[in-house]
Order: C-alpha cells, then structure tokens, then sequence
C-alpha cells in the first residue's frame, strides 16, 4: 500500500451548444471553412466591443442550477492577460472574481460508496482560435491563425481537490458530462474539443492536512487519457517524493503516443494573467426571477430520472442506468413506455434492438432513429396479440429500421403474419416427422433434445410464420403416436 | 465664404438655395489644400469621397428631401474613429496601414445624416497627450499661432475647425483630450456623459474614460452634431439607453434661475492669471445673465491627476496588447520566432509616450502591485466621483477654467509630467463620468484663447449646451478667426 493519498481537482471546459458566439453574432458551429464565422469583435479589431450572449449566460444557469450552485446576483468579466497568436486581443475576456456561480457538487460512484465532489465555481469566457502549423510546430515555415472557434461560449467549471484516484476523476467526469449533455448545453465530444479536461494533482503523506505541490496537466482528450496521465503522475510524483526530490509546480503536457506527461515551463507561458474588471462590460445583474425561470425550465436530470424509471416502469437498476444514458434515449423510451402496457418488454426491446443501431448517449441520432417510438410500440402490439411471432418481430424490426416504415406495413406486404391454422400446420408436423424418421426414434429412445430439432424444421418449412405453441403442442400430441 | 460659416448657417444657405453642398466642399477642398500645409491637421483627406457624397446631398436639396440639419455639412473625424474603407491610423505607425472593414457607429449615424466626411485629423498616437506632438507622422500646429501646439489629443480636429477646414470635426475625450485642445484653439469643445455616445468603432485607449465628442464653432452646431450620434448603441454595452432629449430645442431657454458652483480647487497655484481674470469675467457675465453663482468644494481633485494616470494607462496596456503584428497593422521584418515579432513589431509600431505608458499600465496591474496602483486609484475615483455628487446637490452647473495656461510653445514640454498637468483641470470629470464643454472664454493679451469649462451632471448635455448657448449670445470670442492667410502658404514658421 502506498504511503500517499492523491489529491485531484479537475478544471474542465465545456463548449457551449448556443448559436452564436460569447460577445458577437457570429456562428458558433464546427467546422467550418477558415475564419468564414468571424467579424471585428471575434477577430479582435480595433474599435471593436464586446455584447454579452444572454442564451450562454442562461446555460451556465442551468447547469450552475443542476449541479447546486449558487447563481451569484452580480456578475462580472474580467479580461485575462497572455500573448498567444491565437488569441484576438491577447487578452481573453473570462470572469475572474465574481463568477457566475460558485458552491455546487457533482455525485459520483466509483466502484466505493456514493461521494459528493465539491464544485468550486462556474464562470464563463471565450474561447481562442486555432493555429494551423504547417508541418510540425518546431520547424514550421509558416501558421495560420483560423478565428472560427475564437469567441465561441466556453463554460469552466472547477472542482475542489476533492477526487483521490484517476477512477474517481473519470467518474467525476463522466458525471458532469453526462449532466451537461443532458441539459444539451454542450455536446461533451471530448475529441473535436467541446469538452477539455485539465487536473491539477498532488500528493501527501497519508494522513497529512496540507496539501503538497501540486502540478497541471494538459492535454488529456478522452476519458482514457484523464486515466492514464493520472495515473502517471501518480508513478512520477511517488518516486519523485520517495528519492527526496522536491516536486516543481508547473504544468505538464499528457503525450499519449509516449505514455508520459513533459513539462512546458518556458517563456510563453511564464504568465502572470493582470486580470482586472472589464471594462467594456457592466457588471451583469442576474436577477433572483430569472434564475427562477430558469430553474421551472430545467429538465429532469439523469440521477432523478433513473430512480423513477425503476420505480414507475419496473426496471432494473442496468436498464435504468443505461436508458438514462442519453436525454434523448429516455425521452425515447419514455414516449414508447407511455404508449404500451408493457414497459418492461419496451426496455427490452430499445436496450437489445435500437442500441444495437445506435449510441445511447447519441441525442441526434436517437431523435433521428427510423423507428420512432410509436413504430416500436406497433411492432411490439404486433407480437402481442400474436400476429407475428418473436422470431419474425426481429426481422421486421431490421426492416423498419432499413426503410423506416411501419411494422404493420412490412408485416402485410410481406405476409408474415404467423400461422397458426391447425390444419395447415398439421399436414406440416406430419411431414416433418415422415422425413425425420431417425431423430423421432431419438426422441423416443430419450433423447429430448430432438424435439428442439423437429420445431425448427417445422419452422422452416413455413418460412418462420408458424406458431411456436401450436408447433409445440401438435408435436406434442403427434409424436407418442408415430 | 462657405467656411467661415457654422453649420445652421451653411444648412440655411442649402435650403433657400443659396449655396449647395458641392460648392461647400469645393471651398472646403480648397482651403484645406491653401492652409493644412502650414497647419497639418489632416492625415487622410477624402477628396473624391466627400464630392461624391456632397453630389447626393446636392440631388437631395433640389428634391427638397434634405435629411436633417447635417445634410451636406462638411465634417471631419479623429483619426481615432473607424471609417470603412478609408485607413484609420489612430496617429500610430503600428496602424499607418489600417484600413477598417467597418464603420465606428457615430460615423454610421452621420453618414445617415448626410454629413460629408473631409478627412481624417491628427492625433497624439493612440490619444495619448496633449499636445499632438505625439503624433508618430507630424504634430499639428495651433492656427492662432504656428509655433504653439493646438492642444491634444485631438489637436487635429480642434485645429481644423478653427481654421474652417471642417464645420464640425469629432474628437475624443479619455483625460481633456477635447475639451483641451478646444481652449487651446479658441473653439467649442463637448465630451458628453460618459454612455452618452456610442464608442463602438472608437480605437479604444482607456475604455472607461473614453468618449466622443464634438468641436464645433458654436453652441447650436454642437447641438446638432450630439443630437446625430447620441443614444443607445446595442453593439456598445456601456452606451446607456437615457432618452435623447432635443438639445437645440432648449438653448433659448437661458440661464436664469441657475446654480452655477465655483470649485476653489479648479483656481490652482501658478496657473496663467490671464486666464483666472478671463474666468473670473466670464463668471461676472454668466451671473449678469440671472445664474445665481457659489462656491463649491471638490476636494479630492488634486488626486484625480494621479488616479488617472494608473486607470488610464492600466487599461491601455491591455487595449493595445492586440497590437502584436499577427493580425492587421504593421508587422516587423526580420523577427526568427514570436516572441521577436511581437517585441519587433511592437518596438517599432509604437512611439516612446505610448510604450511609457503601456508600460505603466503593465506595472500598475502586476501581481502583487495590484491592490496598491489599480485599486487604489478606483477607490480615489469613487471619491472624485462623491465629490461631484455632492456639489450637484446644491448647484446645477459647475464653470472653471479648462486648463491653467494657454496653448504651449512647441516642444516646450518635453517633461512628461509637465505635459500631464496641462489635464490637471479635465481629467476628474473623466473619471466621474460627467459631461463637460469648452468655450472660448477671452484671449490674452498676446491673442491665445482661453478656455471656459461648464460641468454638467450626468446626461444633461441639455443644461450645458443651453448655458453656453447662453453665454455665446452676450460674448464674441467664438466669432474671433485667426488670421491664418498672413501666413505664406506650404510654410511653416519656426
């Protein structure tokens, strides 16, 4: 057992999901063609001002309100010194000493009991442009600065170093994303970038109050990555501390190809930030109403609505869980559970069938899902009231998910309504059974298994329509007299 | 001559047919072409932009669907101001190449207005000084005397009006920079209340002391002129939504009645007792006019110099960091790296007074020097504030000499901190917020005008405009002209 406890803070930066940009009309959308979304406030032009983009301060609202924050009434910018060409003004417009919300937790298990994570503060700013290097940054000839993404919302959120393992800081994460992807004030793709992570990390002597020196690491765009780094630095630090080396507060880059964390202290970022009161700004005075409203308007969140998924339709914790995953996933399900009598066989059925389609957290595709949850529910009165079997509910299903249309309509047109004539079935059983003289001795001789055997052929012989159960019983009835 | 008149006039000349505007601008055209050599108060002219303008205003006049009272008035802005398409220099060589996608909102609104842009004017480089000698292309000098500065920074602008090389010119105002270079040169100068008008568009210097203003050659042309660009600008979050009242309306209205407060403080030691007679015979003509006058007391203006001199620079620190080569502007030859082409550029963009004081401005925001320069010096602001507050509790306008002296032999300060006591007298309206304007108010024996301050309480421009209004009706200094054509033409004196 290692003789230090681990103590992380995570600081992570969520784009956010409004049209525009933080301070100027600008499109905010990814992906765009080079410095097309830009005018003179984003690309910092002289005589340029800053506008407040009321719809990102109302995100930060929400998700200060989701996570228990206290909203702050008076809130105010602050411009943020440092020298980087990607940055319009080479100051960043952020909020410094009166944030926009500050007190809050996040809720996480990570595989202990239950913990509260403390939320130190949330405040807004803008974010900087992209530098395109032409080759690698060392020995490029020429860059180019794209302000497409500068000003675009960004939304901090930092924790207090209440997380004590790598496990702990993803779970912190993962909570928090799926907590801002349910509000969909951020889409939480930590590889294009609209979700960033960096952790401070430090350790002391078990047992000790103080906290030792701690050290930021950059660079870590996957939940794996938060891991791996961590759990680096944890290796780095220990030995550091158990030769007798002093650790150097600094912040280091997380290389995932090399597996390490090197340090960046240089001359560029030697920063002292000269923060100060932005000047083009008033002080923004989010009044009580407007949280208010605000709130009446915040959805249920992933934690709440898990709880009543059990309680309400009879699921498992699992499939809770996972329905939960994604707003748009239990909006779905929801939609459909409300529609059936039978919530369960719907939970069955979007867990087994539609996540084989889709990603569970994926909202967009989900809404965009060929079977909406009316379809699925036709499907399933389909085999309810025992038009189509089981077997062909599964191949219908592909088929209305490949052509979008509705189970009733591909169940007609191809006719697969299920038989369940006896006479037609009859004459099937008996010439299965003529063909299969040697398995119905098996069968006779002891060996059960044959039945499973003469079902299926049965089933085959009428291409899948047959009914299980009437199979089974003339089966039943046939066999003892062969 | 079309120039010699103010706007009104020339606007009733275009109505009764008497004139056009392609005659007021050709004239125009011309006396800027026979006196700005000796003058340089110009640093771009926009001859063909002005005459194709003045062609419409023309269409307009004979249709007799004029605009409004600016409608073919020749003006000309502060290079400070961003005009599209037209290069905005800012006085800085870092800018000698810029040339706005945009227009500054106030020049938007003037456009609409049918006013017809000259030029742009000098400037001390990004507005920082009082003398427009720190103007990285030429100083400008001071029409009533060749060899003495205009004032600053927006000397250009000051001298173009009272030279009539414009009707109407638009400054700027973050410590004096209008009312200054106004009394220097014998003209109205106005900064209205802080939020008043609209800074979008305006090379920002100091952000929270900035403000744009008119020059002007009487009470009524800057009447109209603030009429055009006031009011709220969504695209400028400090521009306040406070109604626009009609300020030509009221001028007539007199000053019978008023309070008029007398600040002991604004009576400095060593100030030009030509200048504290002049006042003090203003204030003589002002009480004759049935305004009722008393001391008042603002006791922290001594400070005010001091508190300025860390807000403005600390702000302007980081309002030129944008300046760094990457993105417009001039970008050093030569650099290996960024670093050295942010120092290059930067080291040759800008001039000495303005490294001064982005220097400064760094210094006073440094960690750890913070509370002792930039929040300090709020705490000394919200004092000169109250001290305003509570004067205007008891009187309706304040009146005050503008500077202690009058215009300054060129380079005869070259001491920083002497230049910045020519601001000793403007800079705490500034920092308050408050409304203030420079009239001529006498000249001395040698024929340099001196300046009359009027202070006013927050957005009421009306109140000074109609005291002033009031003062130029039983006073002649603002028709006095300088007697430029004496002076042989494309030379200056020594």
């Amino acid at each position: 057992m290692n003789n230090y406890e681990t103590v992380i803070g995570l600081e992570v930066h969520a784009q956010l999901l409004t049209g525009t940009k933080m301070f100027c009309g600008c499109r905010a959308a990814f992906g765009a063609a080079p410095n097309t979304q830009t005018c003179p406030v984003c690309q910092g032009m002289p005589g340029s001002l800053p506008v407040i983009n009321r719809r990102a301060i109302e995100f930060g609202i929400m998700t200060a309100l989701a996570i228990g924050c206290r909203v702050n009434a008076l809130n105010r910018f602050a411009r943020k010194h440092y020298y980087y060409p990607d940055m319009p003004k080479n100051y960043q417009i952020s909020q410094y000493e009166e944030p926009l919300a500050e007190h809050g937790h996040v809720a996480i298990e990570a595989g202990g009991p239950p913990r509260e994570i403390g939320v130190q503060r949330v405040h807004l700013e803008e974010d900087v442009g992209r530098l395109l290097h032409e080759g690698a940054l060392e020995t490029a000839q020429s860059s180019s600065v794209d302000f497409n993404r500068a000003g675009v919302p960004l939304m901090e959120i930092v924790s207090k170093p209440d997380l004590r393992s790598p496990e702990e800081a993803a779970a912190y994460l993962k909570a928090l994303r799926a907590i801002l992807v349910y509000l969909r004030v951020c889409d939480g793709n930590m590889e294009e970038g609209s979700l960033r992570c960096d952790a401070n990390i430090s350790l002391r002597p078990r047992g000790q109050t103080e906290y030792g020196t701690k050290v930021e690491i950059k660079n870590m765009n996957s939940f794996r990555n938060v891991r791996d780094a961590l759990e680096y630095e944890i290796h780095r630090q220990t030995r550091a501390l158990e030769t007798g080396e002093r650790i150097v507060q600094e912040t280091r880059l997380w290389d995932p190809d090399r597996a390490v964390t090197v340090s960046m202290r240089s001359k560029e970022f030697a920063h002292d930030y000269r923060y100060f009161p932005e000047p083009d700004l008033p002080p923004l005075d989010v009044q009580s109403a407007w949280v208010d409203e605000v709130r009446a308007r915040l959805p249920e969140l992933p934690v709440a609505r898990r709880a009543r998924f059990q309680g309400a339709y009879g699921l498992s914790a699992y499939e809770a869980d996972i329905l939960t995953q994604g707003r748009g996933l239990a909006d779905y399900f929801e939609a459909a559970a409300r529609d059936s009598d039978k919530p369960k066989i719907v939970a069955n059925w979007v867990l087994n069938e539609l996540l084989r389609e889709l990603p569970a957290d994926d909202d967009r595709a989900v809404a965009a899902s060929p079977i909406p949850p009316g379809n699925l529910v036709g499907l399933l009165r389909l085999m309810d009231d025992g038009t189509i079997s089981g077997k062909i509910a599964k191949d219908v299903f592909e088929k209305m998910y490949q052509s979008g249309e509705t189970a009733q309509a591909i169940v007609s047109r191809e006719g697969l309504t299920q038989v369940a004539d006896e006479g037609a079935l009859s004459a099937a059983v008996d010439l299965v059974l003529a063909e299969h003289a040697k398995v119905v001795e098996d069968y006779k001789a002891g060996k059960k298994a044959a039945l499973g055997f003469l079902v299926g052929q049965v089933m085959k012989a009428t291409q899948g329509k047959a009914s299980p159960g009437v199979v089974n019983r003339l089966l039943g009835e046939k066999l003892p007299k062969v | 001559m079309l120039t010699a008149l103010t706007a009104h006039e020339l606007g009733a000349r275009y109505r009764s047919g008497e004139a056009t505007p392609t005659q007021a601008v050709t004239e125009y055209l011309a006396r800027i072409d026979a006196l700005d050599p000796q003058v340089r108060a110009f640093l771009t002219v926009t001859r063909d932009e002005a005459l194709r303008r003045a062609a419409d205003a023309d269409a307009r006049f004979r249709a007799g669907t004029p605009r409004g009272p600016l409608d073919g008035v020749p003006i000309a802005l502060k290079d400070v101001l961003c005009t599209r398409g037209i290069r905005s220099t800012c006085g800085s060589k870092i800018l000698e190449r810029f040339v706005p996608p945009y227009d500054a909102t106030v020049v938007a609104r003037l456009y609409v207005a049918g006013a017809l842009l000259l030029g742009k004017l000098n400037m001390d480089e990004f507005a920082m000084g009082s003398s427009t000698e720190h103007s990285a292309f030429f100083p400008t000098r001071n029409p009533w005397d060749l060899a003495r500065v205009p004032g600053g920074s927006s000397g250009g602008a000051a001298a173009a009006v009272a030279a009539d090389m414009a009707a109407i010119t638009l400054g700027t105002d973050t410590g004096g920079s209008i009312r200054q270079p106004a009394a220097f040169s014998g003209v109205l100068g106005m900064k209205p209340t802080y939020g008043r008008v609209s800074r979008y568009g305006l090379i920002a210097f100091a952000s929270s002391l900035d403000q744009i203003g008119p020059f002007a050659k009487d009470v009524e042309d800057a009447a109209l002129m603030l009429q055009a660009i006031a009011g709220v600008d969504p695209m400028d979050s400090t521009s306040v939504g406070v109604p626009v009242p009609d300020y030509r309306a009221g001028l007539g209205e007199g000053i019978e009645g008023l309070t008029l407060g007398v600040p002991a403080e604004y009576f400095i030691d060593g100030m030009d007792p030509e200048v504290e007679e002049a006042i003090r015979a203003a204030i003589g003509a002002l009480e004759k006019l049935g305004a009722h006058t008393e001391p008042v007391s603002l006791p922290h203006t001594e400070y005010g110099l001091a508190a300025y001199y860390v807000i403005a620079p600390a702000e302007a620190s980081s309002n030129l960091a944008r300046y760094d080569g990457v993105k417009y502007g001039l970008r050093a030859p030569g650099a290996r790296d960024l670093i050295a082409m942010y120092s290059k550029t930067r080291a040759a963009g800008f001039g000495a007074e303005v490294k001064r004081r982005v220097m400064l401005g760094t210094y006073a925001l440094s960690a750890g020097y913070y509370d002792a320069y930039y929040g300090q010096a709020q705490k000394v602001r919200t004092l000169v504030r109250r001290d305003f507050d509570q004067a205007f509790e008891r009187v309706d306008l304040i009146v005050a000499p503008t500077t202690p002296g009058v215009a300054f032999k060129m380079g005869e300060k070259e001491d920083p901190l002497q230049m910045y006591l020519n601001d000793v007298l403007t800079i705490p309206v500034n920092l308050a917020g408050l409304p203030g304007v420079s009239i001529p108010g006498g000249f001395t024996q040698m024929g340099l005008p001196i300046g009359l301050q009027l202070i006013g309480r927050a957005f009421d421009e009306a109140k000074l405009l109609r005291a002033a209004h009031a003062y130029q009706q039983v006073t002649t200094w603002h028709k006095r002209k300088p007697t430029m054509e004496t002076n042989p033409v494309g030379r200056a004196p020594r």
